[in-house]
């Protein structure tokens, strides 16, 4: 006997009991489905029954997005140290990425900015000059041709240096007329760069020639060979966080071993037991990534400061730029990805050994 | 309904625990598998599940050949299998409610039909006011009882019981019967292990005997 049992009034004694428990078979019979019968009824019930497994499929998709969700949670010290492993792992070369861009954007302005200045020689008439301007204006890689004359010039210098004092008390102006050329460049065609210099310097009326590019294409040339480095540093990274994600999913899956042999025992198809660990990759590399837009955020903003104040210094009005919105959402979406890509491959190579024995 | 065909199985270890096994059993029968312990019983059932494969001759269930089923069908096939497992295989994570569902949940039943048909199964064993409770909770018959209600919970076409009476006392392992028998009668192929000889006096059914790994015995006992 089990006096413990609950609801003793229904059973007062074994007679009574038996006697019970058959009296409810009468009023509940046991009716198991009759399939052949349900089969045959045709197209209405399976269309209702074809909306309720959509139902259902939708709603295990929720159910298991945020139970394994709500699994990361309840572990969080070791969840967040997952997330944090990630999120450097993106951080580090996003960070590079747009460290690359800045670098790049201050190198464009510079660039378009760049100029020819060509002296002419001190006997060469304003007259002469301004022809001269008028020719090299016409010529296919010129952009644009500026004629400044020896006083235009003195003017600027006197300005723009802050010795104004000084060209004061000069007898003579000492600075030649200049014409400013804007070379018609695509991209970066230093060869262009180099005839059109060799053409001007060729007139006889010029003195000088200045083409200061050469740092401007070392800078670009510095910058290809640092963004294959960092494409490289990010596919190893990448790599990395797919190994972390897997390792994670297959200790996931080995302690959720009896779980996955009962529901495959049950009739669970393999998506059904999928799902649930594929939406935990998702999780620790979404996880990961916003952990690493805000790093990245917090980084830049700090910064921010000390750049802009060396810009200042520098006259410029360059500003650093971190990652905007649309951009952090793309690297947490990258990052969730490679989590469901390492989930993925996790549970391809794991998920399959474990059969009910 | 299941037909063995000159059975037998080696497991990797080299034992053999299934030798030259022929028998065959119709839609809407009922009967029992008895044998001494280590006999073979449970390797048959797992053999029908397809949670172990011959190593020699063909089974056939519910007109599939199991050998040839493609992997991607197994899971459908084992929903029309209702199965208690003689170590239960209940989820200690999880309430006693939401073991029962497990098999609803996995097919895609909708949620209110679930909550239905639980409470039916539940009801059955007796087992209704504790479907808030951990199966941990629970006693040895009482764990065997969820692990009844989830077998049956989705009306399968064919249920399998591997000692589904071993922790329970005469009155409760009487009911069980009974209940197995209701499912019989409207249709549902019972097959039930057990070395309770009692029992099998009592029902007074088709018995299969074991005796390593032999099929000795076909017939109804006395
Ligand atoms: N996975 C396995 N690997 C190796 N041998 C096994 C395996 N499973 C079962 N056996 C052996 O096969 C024999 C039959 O086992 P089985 O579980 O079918 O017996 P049983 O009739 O169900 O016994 P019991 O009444 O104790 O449950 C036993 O001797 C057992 O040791
Ligand atoms: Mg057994």
């Amino acid at each position: 006997m089990k006096p413990q049992r609950p609801k003793p009034e229904r059973r007062p004694n074994r007679m009574g009991a038996t006697v019970n428990r058959s009296e409810r078979a009468v009023r509940e019979p046991v009716r198991p489905d009759p399939r052949p019968v349900a089969r045959s009824q045709g197209a209405v019930q399976s269309k209702t029954s074809w909306r309720d497994k959509l139902d259902a499929w939708s709603a295990h998709h929720s159910n298991s997005a945020i139970e394994s969700l709500l699994r990361l949670l309840e572990t969080p010290l070791q969840s967040l140290m997952t997330w944090l492993v990630i999120a450097i792992a993106v951080a580090l070369p996003a960070a590079l990425f747009v460290m690359f861009n800045n670098v790049q954007q201050v190198g464009q302005t510079w660039q378009d900015s760049s100029q020819i200045s060509v002296f002419l020689k001190k006997d060469v008439t304003l007259n002469q000059g301004q022809d001269l301007r008028g020719r090299w204006a016409q010529r296919p890689d010129v952009a644009q041709a500026t004629y400044v004359s020896s006083e235009q010039a003195l003017e600027e210098f006197k300005r723009g240096s802050g010795l104004g004092e000084l060209a004061n008390h000069l007898d003579e102006n000492p600075l030649p007329a200049v014409i400013l050329i804007k070379p018609k460049i695509g991209g970066n065609a230093p060869d262009v760069l180099n005839s059109l210099q060799q053409a001007l310097i060729a007139d006889p009326l010029v003195a000088d020639v200045r083409l200061d590019m050469l740092w401007v294409k070392r800078l670009h040339q510095f910058i290809t060979v640092a963004e294959r480095f960092v494409m490289a540093l990010a596919g190893l990274l990448a790599l990395g966080v797919l190994l972390v994600i897997g390792n994670t999913i297959r200790m996931a899956i080995e302690n959720r071993r009896d779980e996955i042999l009962v529901v495959k025992l049950v009739g669970a198809t393999d998506a059904y037991v999928r799902r649930p660990f594929l939406y935990t990759g998702l999780w620790y590399g979404v996880g990961g990534g916003i952990v690493a837009a805000i790093l990245l955020a917090i980084g830049f903003w700090w910064l921010s400061a000390p750049v802009t104040q060396l810009a200042d210094l520098y006259q410029s009005t360059f500003r650093l730029q971190g990652l905007n919105f649309i951009e952090s959402l793309q690297l947490i979406l990258i990052a969730g990805i490679t989590g469901l890509l390492g989930a993925w491959i996790a549970v391809a190579r794991h998920l399959y050994l474990i059969q009910p024995r | 309904m299941i037909r063995f065909e000159n059975v037998s199985k080696r497991y990797d270890t080299g034992y053999e625990a299934l030798a030259r096994v022929d028998f065959e059993v119709e839609a809407g029968e009922m009967l029992f598998l008895t044998g001494h312990s280590g006999a073979g019983k449970s390797t048959l059932m797992k053999m029908i599940l397809l949670m172990e494969q011959p190593s020699h001759g063909n089974v056939f269930v519910d007109g599939h050949h199991l050998a040839h089923m493609p992997k991607g069908q197994l899971p459908y096939f084992r929903r029309n299998i209702g199965v208690v497992f003689q170590n239960h295989q209940l989820l200690f994570d999880r309430t006693v409610y939401d073991n029962v569902a497990l098999p609803l949940q996995v097919a895609g039943y909708p949620h209110q039909e679930i909550g239905k048909r639980v409470r039916a199964a539940l009801d059955k064993v007796d087992l209704l006011d504790k479907e808030r409770s951990n199966p941990i909770m629970l006693s040895g018959g009482e764990q065997q009882r969820v692990g009844i209600a989830r077998a049956v919970v989705n009306k399968p076409t064919l249920l399998l019981a591997d000692e589904p009476t071993g922790n329970l006392d005469p009155e409760l392992s009487n009911e069980i019967m009974t209940l197995f028998r209701q499912f019989n009668e409207v249709g549902t192929t019972v097959m039930v292990a057990t070395h309770d000889v009692e029992l099998l006096k009592r029902m007074n059914k088709r018995v299969l005997g074991l005796v390593q790994g032999k099929l000795v015995h076909d017939g109804v006992l006395w």
